[in-house]
């Protein structure tokens, strides 16, 4: 198939270097070579396609589409807007804003801020080709529950109390069914200006992410090729209980791309370290971090911050602890 | 003389949109003030949803990316 060519040009590659394939050098650079090639490959067509059906998306009809729906639907809706819609995470701050100046609930809006980092076309075609179906398909299902039940707790728990004195008031003094202006019509873009968009768009990721993936597989490459086969096992492949809510204490507060951090998880879970684990600290990694919480604390008091943070390291020390013993069915 | 604000929680994208209006304004010879605000209410009062943002002479003209040269160009010879 297709995908067999880039481990080809990484036979050819490391032959070429006159490495032996199964040397840790040459298992590890044949690993890097390999992987790097494959993913950039598929990045540039799945970015370029899916930007091209996307160029019409503005956050503004996001926030139209979502304001004065009914609860549970709003979450689900949220958080799957969270998934389709790309954002960086510093527009954060204005996209929290613009959705609670618009009445929507607290829940809906953390729907969708904890599911769009998490979910996003480059982390599916990354997990798709380098972990299989049934892990992406496990780890999309995740993400939006994360979205939907972290949305439903705040809601619950009336944690519009704990924003930022400013940000409560707008949030009350918007009609929860009027959405802010009318809702904005989506332009009609001919496929000239797709194109340009798309290749905007490309440029943009790939700018933001080709380091990560260099730094991913290179990690990835590293342990593949230099960690000795069952030194993981060995030592933390037991899935103690409590390494499961250690690594995603760990994992929240760091900052990483799901495009880094996938190529990692596929090595640590080759060379055995439980999968349930794997998935709780990267998950935990991608999904907040330390800089992030500082600019939400601009609108959010501690006690949110620190609900957040507490929510965050239970739900996936949980889905860790989930997958650990569901490992069969995902791999 | 044109007040630009150029709207941004400070990351790497709001500084180059700053860098890059103030080079090509310093290229047109066109007198600018450009300040950078990263205060949240802000971007309220804007109706900003999306970083990094540009208003020029207190009208919203672009939010959600670094501007293009030739929409920076536009933006300082009059629209």
């Amino acid at each position: 198939m297709i995908l067999g060519w880039f481990g080809r040009l990484a036979d050819v590659a490391v032959d070429g270097l006159g490495l032996d394939k199964a040397s840790p050098l040459g298992g590890a650079l044949h690993f890097f070579i390999e992987d790097t090639s494959k993913i950039f490959v598929l990045l540039v067509v799945m970015i370029y396609l899916i930007a091209l059906v996307r160029a019409s998306l503005r956050v503004e009809r996001v926030r139209d589409f979502l304001a004065g729906r009914s609860r549970w639907l709003g979450y689900g809706l949220g958080s799957l807007s969270g998934a389709v819609t790309p954002f960086c995470s510093c527009s954060s701050i204005p996209l929290f804003l613009g959705f609670t100046s618009a009445g929507i609930p607290i829940g809906t809006t953390m729907a969708f801020l904890l599911t769009s980092p998490l979910i996003n076309e480059v982390a599916i075609v990354l997990l798709g080709s380098l972990l299989g179906w049934k892990f992406t398909l496990a780890y999309l299902v995740i993400g939006m529950a994360v979205g939907v039940l972290g949305g439903l707790l705040l809601d619950s728990l009336h944690a519009e109390r704990w924003l930022q004195p400013f940000a409560r008031k707008a949030f009350e003094r918007a009609a929860p069914s009027s959405a802010v202006g009318a809702a904005t019509a989506a332009p009609r873009l001919s496929l000239a200006a797709r194109h340009h968009f798309a290749i905007d768009e490309l440029q943009d990721i790939l700018g933001r992410v080709w380091q990560w993936v260099f730094i991913g597989v290179g990690l990835g490459a590293a342990l593949h090729g230099f960690v000795p086969e069952g030194w993981i096992e060995q030592h933390l492949g037991a899935g103690q209980w409590w390494t499961v809510p250690v690594a995603v204490a760990i994992g929240i507060p760091l900052y990483s791309n799901a495009t880094g951090v996938i190529p990692v998880m596929e090595s640590l879970i080759t060379h055995g370290l439980p999968v349930g684990t794997t998935l709780a600290f990267c998950m935990s990694t991608v999904a907040a971090s330390f800089p992030e919480f500082i600019l939400l604390k601009q609108v959010m008091q501690w006690r949110l911050l620190v609900l957040l943070f507490g929510m965050l390291l239970v739900a996936f020390t949980l889905v860790g602890w989930l997958f650990n013993l569901l490992a069969f069915w995902v791999l | 003389m044109k007040t630009i604000k150029v709207l941004g929680s400070g990351c790497a994208k709001c500084a180059k949109t700053a860098e890059t209006i103030t080079r090509v304004a310093a290229e047109l010879g066109v007198e600018v003030m450009l300040l950078k605000a990263t205060d949240p209410q802000l971007f309220m009062q804007y109706g900003v949803m999306s970083t990094p943002a540009v208003v020029v002479d207190e009208v919203l003209v672009h939010s959600g990316s670094i501007p293009h040269r030739s929409e920076i160009e536009r933006w300082l010879t009059g629209q």
